[in-house]
């Protein structure tokens, strides 16, 4: 068994992968300091309208039509609870309950939520002619699970999941290529499937430490918990881990230098990176650009783990995004079997 | 037991191109069983194009290949894989594996291998087992590249270059490596440019120019058809050659053949105590100075010069 050659492999890509301290680094130590960074100073995500829900109830419309005159935000009307959701996932920076007292909901470790707080309330006043002043009382929620680290963890991990599957694939498999390794290979009897699925194999090996560094991380710092089952979790990111080796797997797949496949891999990335929800709400995106987001792989695993993290969503609710993931993987291993240039 | 076929390998009118470049142009082989064959010829003479076909690992765009009784193209390859051994031209091995972890590595490939330690010892790498590949000098990693070649004790072992670059020391061990698989009957098919190579292993020698065998034989056989078997060569000191020196110097005693090889002349002789002497006068009765004068047994790259009139390394 020890010597079954997927197991010597799979070991040999482990070796390769621990004894290279920068590996190490980019995958368990950069996300941390990434969460840190962000968590700590909680930068606001840029410019432009501010998303803001006002919570169904009396009143509710004139309200939102008095806040999303403001040019830096834009209200719409929502029942209470979907609100709440929406606060909570960061898909709004402000949830305003309508009444005699304004009730203003955010996360005031969010800066952009501050600002639309202070946003709200200029629009507010302007409204009513300057100097009358509404009764207004803020809610603060700062409770585990409503506030931009919440949303920012789960991210964070999907898109460390993302890079370290393609990079820790990508990278090597081309470094093997151009050595002249791979052909070595091929001149054994060594099964090719053996050898591409020991680079999925390795990374599980890695996932495990991966994902608990982050989570962990995330819960002792911040007290960012896991509010769904551990087990469907462990699901989603293993899916998602293998899913983005077999990504790395294509990408790789052709490229004989370092370089090619390093402007691969950006290329690959970067809309992923810009587009999937990790640092803010796609939902930011224009409508016409959401079928294109929503079929990324990494919006799918972002929104996955944040259903199963921050909501406790169960499999049923993450089905669609999971299954997403998976025809991704599935046809990203299919090609690169095809496609592989083993020379 | 399957019958022992009359070669080892056997090919017939190789061709491969690159584009516009021929480097393999109509190239046959026999190589029998038990026989140290080697190809000899200056970088991009086609010899490592011949040897990876002939490995399988590069399809001929022309020609038959016959390794072991079989083909490449007959259906899997696995179970020829497992009767050959193979090390490729500048193969780097994974940097961050142990000695050990690389060997075992290779070993897990094939169904019947020798134990680890019994391939360390084959190639003296004990002491180096727990070594990082990255660590070892240039002979440890190329004898490492032929361990990995010989985990399965196959019958016929491919070595492409396996002593370039290496100091001289590095070299022998490795020729007794190579010496050791022969003496088990093995097989081998070597490529080299180091005509000391050639002579030191190989019971027969194909001098390959142009993807091309120029000239096959055993490399006594090959050194004999210059008719001669020492070759003196000198050059003038002030570089310009006299008219009618070359004529001249064909009419010395014992002189076989007179070649210029860029700046020298070559004079392949039976009896350097009758020629050189002859020499000096000739030269002295015209006033000529000389800027060197060298003599050596004749060897495969005097051969090659004779056949090409370039020199092996110069390519």
């Amino acid at each position: 068994m020890a010597d079954h050659p997927l197991v010597q492999l799979t070991l040999a890509r482990a070796r390769e992968f621990y004894r290279e301290p920068e590996a190490l680094f980019w995958v368990f130590g950069f996300p941390i300091v990434l969460a840190c960074a962000l968590g700590i100073a909680f930068r606001s995500t840029g410019p432009g309208e501010l998303r803001v829900a006002v919570a169904r109830g009396a009143g509710d419309s004139a309200l939102a039509a008095v806040l999303d005159a403001s040019p830096a935000l834009a209200a719409v009307v929502r029942p209470a609870g979907e609100a709440q959701a929406a606060l909570r996932t960061g898909r709004i920076a402000l949830l305003v309950v309508p009444g005699d007292t304004l009730n203003y909901r955010y996360d005031s470790t969010r800066t952009e939520s501050r600002l639309a707080r202070l946003e709200a309330d200029e629009a507010v006043r302007r409204a009513h002619g300057g100097g009358h002043e509404t009764a207004v009382r803020d809610d603060r929620v700062t409770e585990p699970g409503s506030r931009y680290i919440d949303f920012l963890i789960p991210g964070l991990l999907g898109m460390n999941l993302m890079g370290s599957g393609m990079w820790g694939v990508g990278f090597s498999v081309v470094q093997a290529r151009q050595k002249r390794l791979l052909k070595r290979l091929i001149a054994t009897p060594m099964r090719r499937g053996d050898y591409l699925l020991s680079y999925v194999l390795s990374r599980l090996v890695f996932l495990v430490l991966e994902v608990a560094a982050l989570v962990g991380f995330g819960w002792l710092m911040f007290d960012v918990g896991v509010r769904g089952s551990v087990a469907l979790l462990a699901g989603v990111t293993l899916l998602g881990s293998l899913s983005f080796s077999a990504l790395g797997m294509l990408v790789a797949s052709r490229a004989r230098t370092i370089e090619a496949v390093s402007g691969l891999m950006n290329l690959v990335m970067l809309p992923m990176w810009m587009l999937s929800g990790t640092f803010f709400s796609y939902a930011r995106f224009p409508d016409a650009m959401q079928p294109f987001v929503r079929a990324l792989p990494l919006t799918a695993v972002n929104d996955a783990l944040r259903a199963v993290m921050i909501d406790g969503a169960g499999l049923a609710t993450v089905a669609r995004d999971a299954a997403v993931v998976g025809v991704w993987g599935v046809v990203s291993i299919a090609v690169a079997l095809r496609i592989f240039r083993w020379q | 037991m399957a019958p022992v076929p009359a070669s080892a390998i056997r090919c017939a009118g190789l061709v491969k191109r690159y584009g516009d470049v021929v480097a393999v142009a109509g190239l046959d082989l026999s190589v029998a069983p038990g026989e140290c064959f080697g190809l000899l010829g200056p970088n991009g003479a086609g010899k490592t194009t011949t040897i990876e076909i002939l490995e399988g690992l590069t399809p001929p765009d022309a020609g038959e290949v016959e390794v072991l009784g079989t083909s490449w193209r007959s259906g899997p390859t696995a179970a020829l894989r497992e009767r050959v051994g193979i090390q490729l031209q500048e193969t780097q091995l994974a940097d961050k594996l142990t000695v050990e972890e690389t060997v075992r590595l290779f070993c897990s490939f094939y169904r019947d291998p020798r134990p680890v330690p019994d391939v360390l010892a084959l190639v003296g790498l004990e002491e180096k087992r727990g070594a990082w590949v990255k660590n070892l000098s240039g002979g440890q990693k190329q004898r490492l590249a032929v361990a990995c070649a010989l985990v399965h004790r196959p019958e016929l072992l491919f070595l492409d270059e396996p002593t370039t670059g290496l100091d001289p020391q590095s070299r022998r061990q490795l020729w007794e490596v190579i010496g050791g698989f022969r003496a088990d009957g093995g097989t081998v098919l070597l490529t080299t440019h180091y005509m000391e190579e050639a002579e030191r292993l190989c019971d027969r020698v194909a001098i390959v120019d142009h993807g091309r065998v120029i000239a096959l034989d055993t490399p006594p056989r090959l050194v004999a058809s210059l008719g001669a078997e020492h070759v003196v060569e000198f050059a003038l000191a002030d570089g310009a050659e006299p008219d009618g020196l070359l004529a001249d110097l064909e009419g010395l005693p014992g002189v076989r053949a007179v070649r210029r090889v860029a700046e020298r002349v070559a004079l392949t002789v039976a009896e350097v105590h009758r020629a050189v002497p002859a020499l000096l006068a000739l030269l002295d009765r015209r006033g000529i100075a000389l800027a060197l004068l060298v003599t050596h047994h004749a060897t495969l790259e005097d051969v090659f010069v004779s056949l090409t009139g370039r020199h092996l390394r110069d390519g």
